[in-house]
C-alpha cells in the first residue's frame, strides 16, 4: 500500500513536469515541420527542377552517405582545424594588443588609428591580396581568419581595460600591489567580461569568413569547399547537407563552448549575472 | 587645458603612425625584395584610384555594389522590423519564429552564395538575396529586445493616461524601442556590406568593388584591389558615420533615450 502511493505521488508530480516538456519540445518542432512540410511539397510538386530543389529524405539520405564514407568528417575536421589555428592567432594577439592599447597612453595613439582604418573593411575585401601574397591553401586561410577575426577582440579588449573601475586599480595600490600583480588580480578578471565577448564575437566573425575563404582560397578539404565545389556537378543535396553542417557547428561553438568558458569564469566570480 | 594638450599630442602621434606606417610601406614597395606587381608603391595605387574614379568605373562598380546593399538592407528592414515587433508583442509569433531564427542565424551567408548562385542564377538577385539574408536577423532581434525592453512603467503610465493602442504604440513602444532599432540597423548595414562584397566574389557578376577585387586578382593588379579596398572602406566609413551617426543623432539622442558618447 505504501508503495503504490508513493508511485502514484511520484507519478503525480512528475506527470506535469514531463508534460510542460514535452510540450515545449513541440513547441519548437512545430515550425520546423510546418516548414520542412511546405518543403516536402514544393520539392514533389516539381516547382524547380528536382536537381535543384532535392527532397528532405535525400538530402539526409547524402548527409548519412557521406558521414559513413568519412567524406564530410574529413571536410570537418579540416574546418575546424582552420578555424582554432586562426582563432588562436586572433586571440592572443588580440588580447595582447587590446590590452596594450587600454593600459599605455602611448600604445593607444599609436595603434589606434591603424586598428581603426583597417578595421571597417569587409573581411574578405582581403581575401584576395592575401592571396596573392601568401599563395593559395592553409597559410592565406588561417592567415585571414586570424587577422580579421583580431579586430573585435582588439576593440572589446581595449574597452574592457579601461572599463576597469578606477577605484578598484586606486585600492589595490593603496593596499600595496605591485604592477603584476595589479594587473593579474584587478585588471584582468575587470576586463574579462569583454575579453571573453569580444572573442566570442571574434570566433562568430572568424567562422563567417573562414567558410567564405575555403571557397577562394581553393584548399583541398574543408566545409566551404564542399559546398562551393558540389555546384559545378549540380549536386544541390550535398550543399544542403553541407549547409546544416555548418550551421550546427556555428550554434554549438555559440551556445556550449563560449556559454562554458563565460560560467566558469565571470559568471562565478560574479561579474555578471547568468 | 592639459585635456586639451592631451588631446593634441594624441593626433600628432596619430598623424605620426600614419606616415611612419606609409613610410615602411613605401620602403618595403621599393626595396625590391618583393615583386611589385605585388606590392605597388602608394602613388602608384593613388594614380590607379584617380584614373578610375576619372574615367567612371569605379563610381560604376560602387554604384552596383551600393544597388545591391541598399535594395537587401531595404528589404530586411521592411521584414526585420516588424517580424521583430511581432514576435515582441505575440506569443504565439514569438514561439514559431524563435526557433527558426536560432537555427537559421549561425549559418553564414556566404555558405549559402553557391545555393542561390543555382537557384537564382548569377547576378543581382544572388547578391540582393544574400544582403537580405545577412541583414534581417540583427534587424529583427535587436526590434525584438527593444520591443521588449520597453519600460513597462511607461507602458502604465500612457494607459492611465488614456492612450489607446494605437497611440501607446507609436508614441511609447515604438519610440522606447528606437535605440535598440537603430543599433539593429547599423548592425544590419556593417552585415550587409560585408556580405555584398563576398556575393560579389563568389557569384561573380560583371560589376561591383567585391568583383573588381576578385578580378583584378587574376591578373595580379594589386594597385587595383588596394584602390578598391580604399574605396570599401570609405565607403562604409562614411555609412557607419554619417549616416546612421545622424540618424542617432536626430532621433534617440534628440528625444534623451540615449546618452551621447564620447569619441
Amino acid at each position: 500500500m505504501p508503495n503504490a502511493v508513493n508511485t502514484l505521488g511520484v507519478t503525480g508530480e512528475s506527470v506535469p513536469s514531463v508534460g510542460d516538456r514535452l510540450r515545449l519540445v513541440a513547441r519548437s518542432v512545430f515550425p520546423f515541420m510546418v516548414v520542412g512540410g511546405i518543403w516536402e511539397i514544393v520539392a514533389w510538386a516539381g516547382v524547380f527542377p528536382h536537381r535543384l530543389f532535392p527532397t528532405l529524405e535525400e538530402v539526409a539520405q547524402t548527409f548519412v552517405h557521406l558521414t559513413f564514407s568519412g567524406v564530410l568528417p574529413h571536410h570537418v575536421v579540416e574546418t575546424v582545424l582552420r578555424l582554432l589555428a586562426g582563432f588562436a592567432l586572433a586571440g592572443v594577439f588580440g588580447v595582447t594588443v587590446g590590452v596594450l592599447m587600454g593600459r599605455s597612453r602611448r600604445a593607444e595613439d599609436i595603434l589606434l588609428p591603424l586598428v581603426s582604418i583597417c578595421a571597417p573593411i569587409p573581411g574578405l575585401a582581403y581575401a584576395p591580396l592575401f592571396l596573392l601574397w601568401f599563395g593559395l591553401g592553409d597559410m592565406s586561410a588561417v592567415l585571414l581568419v586570424g587577422f580579421v577575426s583580431a579586430f573585435p577582440v582588439i576593440f572589446n579588449s581595449w574597452t574592457g581595460v579601461k572599463a576597469v573601475k578606477e577605484i578598484w586599480v586606486r585600492s589595490a595600490q593603496s593596499m600595496g600591489a605591485d604592477n603584476r600583480r595589479l594587473f593579474r588580480h584587478v585588471i584582468l578578471p575587470g576586463a574579462l567580461p569583454y575579453i571573453l565577448t569580444g572573442l566570442r564575437l571574434g570566433l562568430a566573425q572568424a567562422w563567417r569568413i573562414l567558410v567564405a575563404v575555403e571557397m577562394l582560397a581553393a584548399v583541398p578539404w574543408g566545409l566551404g569547399w564542399m559546398i562551393f565545389g558540389s555546384r559545378k556537378f549540380l549536386n544541390t543535396d550535398i550543399m544542403l547537407a553541407g549547409i546544416a553542417v555548418i550551421a550546427i557547428i556555428g550554434l554549438v561553438l555559440e551556445k556550449f563552448a563560449f556559454q562554458k568558458i563565460e560560467d566558469y569564469t565571470v559568471v562565478r566570480w560574479g561579474m555578471v549575472t547568468a | 587645458m592639459s585635456d586639451d594638450g592631451q588631446r593634441t599630442r594624441s593626433l600628432i602621434r596619430a598623424f605620426l603612425t600614419l606616415v611612419v606606417a606609409a613610410a615602411c610601406y613605401e620602403a618595403a614597395a621599393r626595396s625590391g625584395y618583393f615583386a611589385p606587381a605585388l606590392l605597388p608603391t602608394i602613388p602608384t595605387v593613388a594614380n590607379t584610384l584617380w584614373s578610375m574614379l576619372a574615367d567612371g568605373s569605379m563610381i560604376e562598380h560602387a554604384a552596383f555594389t551600393l544597388y545591391r546593399v541598399l535594395f537587401g538592407f531595404a528589404l530586411a528592414v521592411a521584414v526585420g522590423i516588424p517580424l521583430g515587433i511581432l514576435m515582441a508583442r505575440f506569443q504565439r509569433v514569438e514561439n514559431f519564429f524563435l526557433p527558426l531564427v536560432s537555427a537559421l542565424m549561425p549559418i553564414p551567408s556566404f555558405a549559402l552564395v553557391p545555393l542561390f548562385m543555382l537557384w537564382f542564377g548569377i547576378g543581382n538577385l544572388t547578391a540582393i538575396l544574400i544582403v537580405f539574408y545577412a541583414a534581417t536577423f540583427p534587424m529583427m532581434f535587436n526590434t525584438w529586445s527593444g520591443v521588449r525592453s520597453v519600460n513597462p512603467l511607461w507602458l502604465h503610465a500612457a494607459s492611465t493616461m488614456g492612450a489607446d493602442e494605437h497611440k501607446l504604440f507609436w508614441k511609447v513602444i515604438i519610440p522606447g524601442a528606437s535605440p535598440f532599432i537603430i543599433t539593429g540597423m547599423r548592425q544590419a548595414f556593417l552585415r550587409s556590406w560585408i556580405a555584398v562584397v563576398g556575393a560579389e566574389m563568389i557569384a561573380a557578376s560583371d560589376w561591383g568593388l567585391g568583383w573588381v577585387i576578385f578580378d583584378a586578382k587574376e591578373f595580379l593588379n594589386t594597385d587595383i584591389m588596394l584602390a578598391s579596398l580604399v574605396v570599401i572602406g570609405g565607403i562604409g566609413y562614411v555609412f557607419e558615420r554619417l549616416v546612421f551617426g545622424s540618424l542617432e543623432r536626430a532621433t534617440v539622442l534628440r528625444w534623451g533615450m540615449m546618452r551621447a558618447v564620447k569619441g
